[in-house]
């Protein structure tokens, strides 16, 4: 069964919409309790907690380049349903954690980055939503990887916990991705 | 006279299999650079500054990157020696940078990846020729 028949099932889409219903209920519950619901983030302190909301500003801006990345992919007029909606619940995804980011900067006594008023992207290069969908996958790939080298860097391993958490989805993200161009969803058994 | 054309038979192999060693890191070094797309990119700023023209830049002097105030004042100037010590550990060799990334631990990654920068990075590549806004 290729990627697109597998989006175009209905009962595969009813049981996703179920699916993502509660688990981004659990998620977003999850996620918010671990980066921006705890006291002890506000009252902690020092360099450690200095060091944490840098990396948590650059991760925060990374997001936002995400979403509006996708806003691009999703105006393009290249994207064609099932990608179509693919690419906006990614969207979507990276707007919950770039929410979650900043909760949790200010929470810790830091200011959050705001959005950037224009991103460049290499418009000129997408021709097709093959193009749109590599283009993705290779932001995807790259936020696999910071986030990989984020999470042994956190003085807090809480927030490492999270940013691991954030990982698993940019990861899932790049694998689908992959395999909606027809290369293989997990080229290896380690990412790096 | 059989001696002379082994070796010189055997400087040229030399040369061909060097030739071919660095083709094979500088490819190496793409795909270790694939680590950074979620910041940077070649040809144009991103969360992270663009690296056409890296070697040899002054650290924090592009203008109109919003730079940390630690890389403005690292008085780094980009180079191998200098890339190699800051890729091993960003936030060791510039405490305070935005980068807050482990870093390329592996010394041969870190040299692919700095080999293909000083080649896919300069200012002749058909990269940062044709970059926008160039």
């Amino acid at each position: 069964m290729s990627f697109l028949a597998f989006a175009n099932d209905p009962a595969l889409r009813a049981s996703r919409r179920a699916f993502l219903g509660k688990s981004g209920f659990v998620l977003s519950g999850a996620a918010v309790a671990l980066l921006a619901g705890r006291d002890a983030l506000a009252a902690r302190a020092g360099t450690s907690a200095e060091a944490d909301v840098r990396i948590l500003n650059t991760a925060l801006g990374a997001e936002l380049e995400a979403v509006a990345a996708y806003q691009v992919g999703a105006e393009s007029g290249l994207l064609a349903k099932p990608a179509l909606d693919l690419a906006v619940t990614f969207q979507g995804h990276h707007r919950e954690h770039a929410d979650v980011l900043a909760k949790t900067i200010a929470r810790l006594g830091g200011r959050a980055v705001p959005a950037k008023a224009k991103y460049t992207f290499p418009v000129e290069t997408l021709k097709s939503q093959a193009d749109v969908l590599r283009f993705a996958a290779m932001l995807e790939k790259g936020a696999v990887s910071a986030y990989l080298g984020a999470v042994p860097v956190f003085g807090d391993r809480d927030l490492a916990k999270a940013a691991a958490s954030i990982l698993g989805d940019e990861a899932m993200h790049w694998a689908i991705l992959r395999q909606a161009v027809g290369e293989a969803p997990v080229p290896s058994a380690f990412v790096a | 006279m059989a001696r002379a054309a082994l070796t010189l038979a055997a400087v040229a192999l030399a040369a061909i299999g060097a030739g071919a060693a660095a083709a094979q890191d500088t490819a190496n070094g793409e795909a270790i650079y694939s680590r950074c797309a979620a910041c940077h990119a070649l040809a144009y700023d991103r969360t992270g500054p663009r690296h056409c023209g890296l070697i040899g830049r002054r650290a924090g002097s592009l203008p109109g990157f919003d730079y940390s105030e630690a890389m403005k004042r690292s008085r780094l100037t980009w180079d191998v020696k200098t890339l190699d010590r800051f890729l091993a550990d960003p936030m060791k060799a510039v405490p305070g940078t935005s980068m807050g990334y482990a870093g390329v631990k592996d010394a041969k990654e870190r040299a692919d990846l700095i080999a293909w920068l000083r080649e896919a990075g300069s200012a002749a590549s058909a990269e940062c020729r044709n970059r926008p806004g160039r």
